[in-house]
């Protein structure tokens, strides 16, 4: 099972400073650790939001609103992501555990969240057959 | 903390830490049996301890300091007792140690990767060194290993005690061995991480969850390899084959279990995620500027299937060049056989079928029934529908799969229709 974990903006990485040296290298070693153990998949840092843009659709079926960065609410904001494939929940919470304080000034947060996999979000088989015919569709769309 | 999550957290990190735990203690000790003890007697003493202090800040650095704590007492007990120990207590690296720093000076992956060479020792059976390794690097249960075999669990317990006094018996060292020993020892490892893969590939799927798992453990296994022994082209190659076959894990079985061939997968609902994994393993082989061996050339043919959008829009004359060099490292009737297909998909079924006919006359194919079913392909695609169904039915009657054989009976009988539906 795969499970990501997302690293929370601080005011420091929507400045765009880059972490300090030991920090850099805690996470280094952090994911070399998770490599050695053969779960990392994927490891990302984000540019900060102020590159970013937000599309949103407040009208339900109407047309989306797209908005610039930097976007205020640092907290809720993303700075980057882990991916790993691990065994079970308690593992992926062990792992989680052991990453370094992303930031630290107290601002440091990090979320674990587990990745759907294609057959967890119906187990309606019709469902899952349109879904099925759906990406074969759009495969052909993209062929032509 | 209550007593249940503390054993379950507990458990977690007995599975996170043990091969590694194991593997150092495996070189102070220089006995996998007593090292395997100590360890378990370090997660004793955790179960004990722990849910009343918490679970400290780096458990794995915690039980391998007590592990290690043990062994020093026991060595000194058999000291006292005995002065040829001591000696050999003295020789070893065990007293100046410093127990912290290992993970910093790489000694961990370097015993990890010994570790591996131990549990896959060509002295012991293919069945031995499966069971070993994923007791010793996978940290499964004999249970667990008995429910993926479909063995009982006495016989998995038997045959881990007996390779173990096996590998103590032929005093089997616990290092990675150099030169042209390396490749052929490498080669005997990367065959036991392959045919576990395969043992929970081959599988169908739904029935049996510890099927998938055993594939997932392969896969595992082989970036752990890839981490400890970067250098070796092969294995990148063997992770870069096995990430791309675990791409379509989904795609290749129907909901009631019929195989799907390759061409008829839904390509959408490949893992793309595992794809670029796969590619990026298969880079690192190429990139070591080595002639590439038959697992680098295997997953090579496996990335020209994953970056086509179709099976007529892949590179069946890049596949059918790979095959020629596969069979030169690999020869193999039945690589020879793919090598006609990929001939076939290039240059028309006309050249395949040449190479087909060449083939029948190869003892080892003779009663395999991809050959017959092959040469109905060609044929049918050639017109020559009587032949064909002859063929095909021939393949039916050799394959022992019966969804395979309904296929079979299925596809002659397509080519009667045809020939009769052509002359009215």
């Amino acid at each position: 099972m795969r499970f990501m974990l997302i690293v929370k903006a601080t005011k420091d990485s929507e400045a765009g400073l880059p972490p300090k040296p030991e920090l850099f290298e805690a996470m280094m070693r952090y994911n070399q650790e998770l490599a050695k153990a053969g779960v990392l998949i994927a490891a990302d840092g984000l540019h900060p939001s102020s590159g970013a843009i937000r599309i949103s659709y407040p009208e339900p079926g109407g047309k989306p609103t797209i908005i610039d960065g930097p976007f205020s609410e640092a907290k809720e904001l993303i700075a980057g992501y882990t991916l790993i494939e691990v065994r079970s929940r308690e593992e992926a919470i062990e792992w989680a555990m052991r990453m370094p304080d992303p930031h630290g000034f107290g601002e440091g947060q990090i979320e674990l969240r587990q990745v759907y996999e294609g057959s967890e979000l119906t187990d309606n088989p019709e469902m899952i057959a349109d879904h099925s015919a759906l990406m074969a569709e759009l495969q052909r769309r993209t062929q032509s | 903390m209550t007593d249940s999550t503390a054993r379950r957290t507990i458990d977690t990190i007995w599975r996170m830490e043990s091969s590694k735990i194991i593997a150092g203690l495996t070189r102070m000790v220089r006995d996998l049996d007593l090292a395997e003890d100590l360890a378990q007697d370090a997660l004793v003493i955790a179960l004990r301890k722990w849910p009343e202090t918490g679970i400290p800040d780096n458990p794995g650095a915690w039980l391998m300091v007590t592990a290690k704590r043990r062994a020093i007492d026991m060595i000194r007990r058999n000291k006292i007792r005995d002065k040829k120990v001591e000696e050999l207590g003295r020789g070893s690296d065990l007293f100046v140690e410093d127990e912290s720093s290992d993970e910093e000076n790489g000694e961990i992956g370097d015993d990890l990767l010994r570790l591996i060479f131990m549990t896959c020792h060509p002295i012991l059976s293919r069945e031995a060194r499966i069971a070993l390794t994923l007791r010793l690097l996978g940290g499964l249960s004999t249970d667990e290993i008995a429910h993926a075999f479909f063995v009982s669990e006495p016989t998995i317990a038997q045959r881990i005690v007996r390779a173990k006094r096996t590998l103590r018996e032929a005093r089997a060292d616990f290092e990675v061995p150099t030169g042209s020993e390396l490749k052929k020892r490498l080669e005997t490892v990367l065959e036991v991480i392959y045919l576990l893969f395969n043992e929970g590939y081959a599988a169908t799927s739904g029935s049996n969850w510890l099927r998938p798992l055993l594939c997932q453990e392969a896969l595992r296994l082989g970036r752990i390899l890839a981490e400890v022994a970067p250098a070796e082209p092969e294995v990148h190659g063997l992770v870069a084959l096995m990430e791309l076959q675990s791409s379509r894990f989904k795609t290749r079985v129907t909901a009631s279990g019929e195989p799907i061939l390759l061409k008829d997968q839904n390509r959408a609902q490949w893992d793309h995620l595992l794809i670029r994994r796969g590619l990026a393993a298969l880079e690192r082989a190429q990139s070591l500027g080595r002639p590439l061996g038959p697992y680098a050339l295997q997953a090579s043919i496996s990335a020209c299937h994953s970056v086509a959008r179709s099976a007529e829009e892949t590179d069946w004359v890049k596949i059918a060049a790979l095959y020629e060099a596969l069979s030169r490292v690999m020869p193999s009737s039945v690589v020879e056989l793919n090598r006609a297909v990929a001939i076939a998909m290039a240059f028309g079924p006309e050249f395949g079928l040449q190479l087909v006919e060449l083939l029948e006359e190869e003892a080892a194919l003779k009663n395999y029934h991809l050959l017959p079913s092959v040469k109905g392909d060609l044929l049918e695609k050639l017109g020559r529908n009587e032949e064909a169904r002859d063929a095909f039915r021939f393949a039916a009657s050799l394959t022992k799969n019966e969804q395979e054989q309904q296929l079979l009976l299925r596809r002659a009988a397509e080519c009667e229709s045809t020939r009769k539906g052509g002359r009215a």
